[in-house]
């Protein structure tokens, strides 16, 4: 069965190069250094890697992201409250913008 | 659950083992890798450690076990070849006598072995590498911490996790529970403390198919939850690969893991950790005396590449010092990321 996603694909990121080298060398570089060791930990960082890539529905990057989170000695309760977050964050962002339906309610009611 | 050698499982048979791990991994084999890093033909550097399987016996039946131990297991080292290990560490340039097993402590006359290397030295660091259940298992045993520190023993015992849901589905209900109260003995007896010189180190392994964490930042993790969670202590974190051998290989084909955890291997590669592999510097004694590079060598029956030194009685350094070790796709498993041995990571 033909799918827009194949998991095949995910092993093939790196070879985005071949139709633009200097903009993929300069990602990769800056994809490296983002997630060194630093003020936040290696750990930490995949963590909130993971959430985004749940929040941004990117299959690829929430296959990529579990694997690492777990080889980052993460366990599965941190990992589902680190999904919980970006849960948390996206509902949140469309229940805020009820305060917006609720001001316009309040302006056009009597 | 069982054995893979009581369920007369495939794997059980060594020759169909070898066959599976005798497949290139993308084409590449282990020795292609090795030559790439001017590290093949893989020589010794020198031996220092000798680990010693006192029996696959064990009280636990872990998913992961290279040994396939379990209780029923009835192969177990005899005194004459313990006599035959104290001779060598007698007569060699030993420092470290590693006890594996199984339960190492489930040898009967695992107590007197150890007796006898203390009277030849004081000195040598020996080493029991304790699954923490057997404390618990029989009053028999519930003296061990005090006889590990009465001989300044080293324990080294598996805690996969600092959680009883992951440390029980890889080691059995009720380990980690069990293993916490064991733990708390070995504190008890002095164990794990910041400046003792009783050491006690915990082994991680990964529950599944993927790779152990970075072995400080976890270490750091384990002192915390254990500390905050238990008040328990220890010394170092040692971080091991799961090598596709045995139960854990078993698995992996089983659940359609073993060719991307193979690829993973490959493509983690690590030319450091490759330098410095366990078997470069020791050597293990399988329970019936046979001489082997590693104690997963020794469960593939791939007995050392020294015709004049197979077996402890015939123990000869030279010809263990100039050796060849023999190499197989499994040993991707000890190279891969950060490296791993019996002592955590290598690179």
């Amino acid at each position: 069965m033909k799918t827009y996603y194949n998991p095949d694909d995910l092993k093939n990121f790196g070879k985005i190069g071949e139709f633009q080298k200097p903009m993929a060398d300069k990602f990769f570089e800056y994809y490296g250094e983002v997630f060194k060791e630093g003020a936040l930990t290696a750990r930490e960082k995949s963590l909130i890697a993971l959430a985004v890539a749940h929040a941004i529905q990117c299959p690829y990057c929430i296959d990529a992201y579990t694997v690492d989170t777990m080889e980052k000695g993460c366990d599965e309760e941190q990992m589902m409250e680190a999904v919980h977050v970006a849960a948390a964050i996206r509902g949140g962002a469309s229940l805020v913008h009820s305060t917006q339906m609720m001001n316009k309610v309040k302006e056009i009611s009597m | 659950m069982k054995s893979l050698k009581a369920q007369q499982h495939p794997l059980s048979k060594i020759a169909y083992e070898l066959e599976v791990l005798d497949a290139p991994v993308n084409g590449v084999k282990f020795a292609d890798k090795l030559s790439e890093s001017d590290l093949f033909p893989l020589k010794p550097t020198q031996i220092d450690i000798l680990q010693i399987n006192m029996g696959k016996m064990c009280n636990q039946v872990c998913k992961h076990c290279h040994v396939d131990a379990e209780p029923d297991r009835k192969e177990i080292m005899t005194k004459e070849t313990m006599n035959q290990c104290l001779n060598v560490i007698k007569n060699s340039t030993i420092k470290t006598v590693d006890l594996t097993g199984g339960a190492p402590e489930m040898n009967p006359e695992f107590r007197w072995f150890i007796e006898e290397i203390r009277k030849i030295s004081e000195d040598i660091e020996i080493i029991v590498r304790c699954n923490l259940t057997i404390i618990l298992a029989n009053p028999k045993y519930h003296d061990l911490p005090e006889f590990y520190r009465k001989h300044r023993l080293e324990v080294v015992s598996s805690l996969p996790y600092f959680t009883a849901t992951k440390t029980d589905s890889q080691r059995g209900d009720g380990v980690f529970e069990k293993s916490i109260k064991a733990l708390k003995m070995l504190n008890d007896a002095g164990y794990g403390k910041e400046d003792s010189e009783l050491k006690l180190n915990l082994v991680y392994n990964p529950s599944g198919a993927f790779l152990p964490a970075e072995q400080s930042g976890l270490e750091n993790e384990f002192k915390k939850r254990l500390k905050n969670g238990y008040e328990i202590e220890f010394n170092s974190l040692f971080t091991i690969t799961n090598l596709p051998i045995s139960r854990f290989l078993e698995y992996l084909l089983r659940s359609e893991n073993f060719d991307n955890y193979m690829e993973k291997l490959l493509e983690a590669y690590n030319p450091v950790a490759a330098a410095n592999v366990m078997c470069r510097n020791t050597i293990s004694v399988g329970w019936d005396g046979f001489l082997y590079d590693c104690d997963f060598n020794q469960m593939l029956e791939l007995k050392v590449d020294a015709t004049s030194s197979q077996h402890i009685s015939e123990w000869n350094q030279k010809a263990l010092v100039e050796r060849e070790i023999i190499l197989k796709q499994h040993c991707f498993g000890c190279t891969a990321g950060a490296g791993s041995s019996c002592g955590g990571a290598t690179a």
